[in-house]
């Protein structure tokens, strides 16, 4: 028996969101005195998972797995677990990871949480908390199948190095067509942007800018940041952002580390959805917005003024500490 | 062309959460209940699918009689026969289990769940249908369009989009984007009259077991006082990101 994760790479390079269930499946190892094996796919140096505490990964080479296709990556990693007698299977939250964790519980007849953002209460019963209500809520769920299938929640626990002895071994599972019956046609992304998803800062930008016209700003200040662009909710609606920068209860999650809000008033469902980001900026020029009083810092100014002071400051500080 | 809608019976967004019985239950008390967006969305999409395809949609949900009204409003935006089956939803399998058992006998071409439901977001119902279905699966779907036989379907990834096909039978994870919100429907009086002719058939559940259970809730920690900054000194708030919050 040991612990299963199964290890996103993207370019042949393992993801943060690989390095950190590694890190987190490492340490439910220590308490239940086993070890943590990673499978991964198409990726040609796996070493880098051995810092993290992964002593073995099944390697998976094969052409028709290059891109990502939930039911296959979901059977392979099913027959994975079964292989290695695997009790503890986890995996992190990305979109490809949430599309196929269904399909896998299902072939490993495993209670399946998601949203899962701290190590075990308890191994017995295997008690996890997880949010709910859209992040206004924790909760506490028992999985009490043999196996259980954990969904770590983006940016919920930290990397953490130790290095172990690693041994590769390559791992083909056995595919069928019915594997492949949902195709990709084609892929469009945008890959000189910093994803929602993946970014470490978002800034986002409400209907306090007045008009599409004013974003400009917006992505200058994400530019000096390395920063995703986000927006509120009646900021796509109008079709003065696009739907994929939506964030909030019925758009994108926000777990990142930094938050910046421009001109949002923060209604409760934008609030339910940016309430993981770390650290909240405010900047709005009604100091009774309800968004203040779930920022960490705020700024009660007119946004066409502070932002792109902002920016300027910003550039010194860069400059300063490049 | 059949559809199947499944409709989860959840919490309106602007409602606040408070739980009772020693923080196991949530409290119902004041909450206003709706269809989970994430399925009205899904719903609204086969609405245009039965008006220019000629598609009937059922629509389902698990759970007890108090769940009747969200059926009847999903009814009343346009669809044709509701199903609940009668049983207390308790996890994302069983759920899964129930619909399955409704969805074998019912010969759909295509069945549509919201990618999560808005309160537990377990984000499960709609890929283990597919998995105990043996069907074919998207989801995040934001958009749909059918064929004959085959369906073009455009899923949300993380940093962009990819467009996929897929042959019926087809469960799909929806979520806004399938159909814009100013193209969600509020039913008309038209509407909820006919709404009160159609069926609602009640079904008994099958006998399935739960996978996880929910042992208690908790509320976030309240947060400390917000730092409020001079729009004159963004120095100050610089310093704080770079030393306090460490996050540049």
């Amino acid at each position: 028996m040991s612990i299963l994760i199964y290890t996103e790479s993207e370019g042949g390079k393992f993801k943060k969101d690989a390095l950190q269930i590694a890190s987190y499946a490492s340490e439910i190892a220590k308490k239940m005195e086993t070890e943590v094996t990673a499978i991964a796919f198409n990726v040609t140096d796996v070493s880098e998972l051995g810092t993290y505490g992964v002593s073995k990964v099944l390697n998976v080479s094969n052409e028709k797995l290059k891109n990502f296709n939930a039911e296959a990556y979901a059977d392979s990693i099913a027959q994975a677990a079964k292989k290695e007698g695997a009790k503890v299977v986890v995996i992190d939250q990305t979109a490809n990871a949430k599309f196929l964790a269904p399909l896998l519980a299902v072939h490993l007849e495993a209670g399946y949480a998601s949203n899962v953002v701290a190590l075990p209460e308890s191994t017995d019963p295997f008690t996890v908390k997880r949010t709910a209500f859209t992040n206004k809520a924790f909760n506490f769920t028992t999985i009490d199948t043999e196996v259980k299938l954990i969904g770590l929640s983006k940016n919920t626990f930290p990397m953490k190095e130790q290095p172990t002895e690693i041994n590769s071994e390559a791992f083909e599972p056995s595919l069928s067509d019915g594997d492949f019956s949902v195709n990709v046609q084609s892929v469009d992304k945008a890959s000189d942007k910093v994803s929602i998803a993946d970014a470490e800062i978002v800034v986002s930008g409400g209907r306090g800018l007045k008009g599409p016209e004013n974003w400009g700003m917006i992505e200058e200040l994400a530019e000096v940041l390395g920063a995703a662009t986000a927006c509120s909710k009646p900021v796509s609606d109008m079709g003065w952002r696009p739907h994929s920068e939506h964030v909030g209860q019925t758009g994108k999650p926000v777990a990142s580390n930094l938050y910046i809000a421009i001109g949002i008033s923060g209604a409760i469902q934008h609030l339910a959805g940016i309430n993981a980001a770390k650290t909240k900026v405010v900047i709005n020029n009604d100091p009774e917005a309800p968004f203040f009083k779930a920022a960490d810092y705020g700024v009660v100014g007119d946004a066409f003024e502070v932002v792109p002071k902002l920016i300027e400051k910003l550039k010194e500080f860069k400059a300063n500490n490049a | 062309m059949k559809i199947l809608i499944c409709i989860s019976h959840v919490p309106d967004t602007t409602s606040k959460i408070n739980f009772t019985e020693e923080n196991t239950k949530f409290d119902t008390n004041g909450v206003q209940f709706v269809i989970n967006p994430n399925d009205e969305f899904g719903l609204t999409r086969a609405m245009w699918f039965k008006e220019k395809q000629g598609a009937t949609v059922d629509v389902v949900n698990v759970g007890g009689p108090e769940t009747e009204p969200t059926l009847r409003k999903a009814l009343a935006i346009g669809a044709d026969a509701a199903i609940r089956v009668n049983t207390a939803a308790v996890d994302g399998f069983q759920v899964a289990k129930q619909l399955a058992n409704v969805a074998k006998d019912g010969n759909y071409d295509l069945i549509i769940a919201g990618r999560e439901s808005i309160d537990y977001n377990g984000g499960m119902v709609p890929g283990m249908l597919a998995g105990l279905l043996k069907a074919n699966f998207v989801n995040t779907v934001v958009g749909l369009e059918i064929e004959g036989d085959t369906a073009t379907v455009v899923r949300e990834i993380d940093g962009g989009k990819e467009t996929l096909k897929a042959k019926l039978p087809l469960i799909i994870g929806g979520q806004k984007g399938l159909v814009e919100e100013k193209d969600l429907r509020i039913p008309n009086m038209r509407g909820i009259m006919m709404a009160r002719k159609k069926p609602m058939n009640v079904v008994e559940p099958i006998e399935a077991k739960t996978e996880t259970n929910s042992v208690k809730f908790e509320k976030p920690a309240p947060r400390g006082a917000t730092k409020m900054i001079d729009p004159d000194n963004l120095d100050e708030l610089i310093n704080l990101l770079h030393n306090d919050a460490k996050v540049i």
